[in-house]
């Protein structure tokens, strides 16, 4: 049923894959470190210029976690949305792994986003959650990518779990807007959208910082997770290739 | 398999796919647009809650607004609160809640309560939650601005 390539069908082909070495996967050390530089520095930077807030003290330092970890994850849903496209349109192998990788950052930054939202709700807000409209939306946003990562573990077949992982994939990314949209759109016990002109320009240079250091911990993440998946997929050309050139079980 | 049945499969499979998706994208329009906002109604304001008159009257409902400036009164022998919350259009509602409010809670702030419309026109609340603003200030956020004013500030309490 399902149509894996026939290596037999190519021997030639077959033959120069099992000879070909595997390009060990590269990190990229530089992002990694200017991820790390910004975050640690990023916090720093907000205790530092910013007063406690007049109404929430010191607690406000939590937006410059939250609300970037948010941001954060909407840039990996929109990765996840054009990489499923991708998979769908022009059966790309590789944009499924691009797929994976985003997803992956984006369900672990939006389950960041639920932690420090509720952290910060108990003293502000009184309660740790309430079912409100964004924070309903946020929880599906976060479930369903819990479950496009759990669909992948089960399903074997790399072209059925590509397809499958596209559909929800795109189901997944298409709540993004209504995340974004809801505290517009009904009425929630979370706040609107805050703008330069609702906050105080020392607590914009703080979440400025922020948004651009879990922007690079975002990249980073998808690289090295996308990579990795790429080796991993070379190995496993590798291994079938020789086993079906030499009969020889011996991977290496 | 015989290639006419490969491809069979492979386009009943995209119609599937697409199906999906438009099936999908159709839930969320209609999520999004239809009547279904008119139901999840968060909380229902003064004047909502009013208007509904017996229809809400002993019911778990979430009642939001503004605690009205000098409504307040707060007895922390018995952690006993009373405030009244009003729709800014002219509709007021007396809050009772038990035990101490959110550290935010103020005269002006907005809040949500949970609880039910009494009879006697009382809001019993079980739950008092209070709705922030997107709005973050520093304490007095002029005198930021200006150090050198903040400075004079400074000196002058210091020296009264």
């Amino acid at each position: 049923m399902s149509s894996v390539t026939m290596p037999e069908s190519r021997p030639d082909r077959g033959a120069a894959a099992a000879a070909e070495p595997i390009a060990r996967p590269k990190v990229p050390w530089w992002l990694v470190g200017l991820a790390f530089g910004t975050l640690v520095s990023g916090q720093v930077v907000g205790f530092l210029t910013s007063e406690p807030d007049r109404d929430m003290g010191h607690l406000q330092k939590i937006m410059y976690v939250h609300v970037p970890a948010a941001w954060a994850s909407f840039i990996a849903f929109f990765i996840v949305f054009w990489a499923s496209v991708t998979v769908l349109w022009k059966r790309n192998e590789r944009a499924d792994l691009l797929n994976a990788a985003a997803a992956e950052a984006g369900a672990v930054l939006t389950g960041l986003t639920l932690v420090l939202g509720s952290i910060w709700g108990r003293p502000t807000w009184g309660v740790w959650w309430t079912w409100d409209a964004r924070l309903t939306s946020t929880a599906v946003l976060f479930l369903v990518f819990v479950g496009f990562l759990a669909l992948r573990a089960l399903t074997d077949d790399p072209e059925r779990r590509a397809r499958w992982s596209a559909a929800v994939g795109i189901l997944g990314a298409l709540n993004v807007p209504i995340v974004y949209m809801s505290v517009k759109w009904w009425r929630t016990l979370h706040q609107l959208q805050s703008s330069p002109s609702t906050v105080d320009a020392d607590y914009v240079l703080g979440l400025r910082w922020n948004a651009f250091a879990f922007a690079f911990a975002l990249a980073a993440f998808v690289t090295i997770r996308y990579r990795t998946a790429l080796f991993a997929l070379a190995a496993d050309r590798r291994a079938e290739a020789r086993a079906l050139a030499g009969g020889s079980t011996d991977a290496r | 398999m015989t290639p006419s049945t490969a491809a069979q499969n492979a386009r009943s499979r995209k119609v599937i796919a697409i199906a999906t998706v438009v099936l999908m994208l159709g839930g969320f329009g209609y999520l999004a647009y239809g009547g279904i906002g008119e139901n999840i109604v968060y909380f229902l304001t003064p004047g909502e809650l009013v208007k509904k008159g017996e229809k809400a009257v002993e019911r778990p409902v979430r009642l939001g607004g503004q605690v009205v400036d000098g409504s307040v009164v707060w007895n922390a022998q018995n952690l006993d609160l009373r405030f009244k919350v009003t729709d800014g259009q002219g509709t007021e509602v007396l809050v009772h809640s038990r035990g101490a409010p959110p550290q935010m809670f103020r005269a002006g702030i907005g809040v949500v309560v949970e609880g039910k419309y009494g009879r006697d026109g009382v809001f019993q609340s079980d739950n008092l939650m209070v709705k922030h603003s997107n709005e973050y200030r520093a304490p007095d956020a002029e005198a930021m601005k200006h150090p050198e004013r903040l400075n004079k500030t400074l000196m002058r309490e210091s020296r009264s």
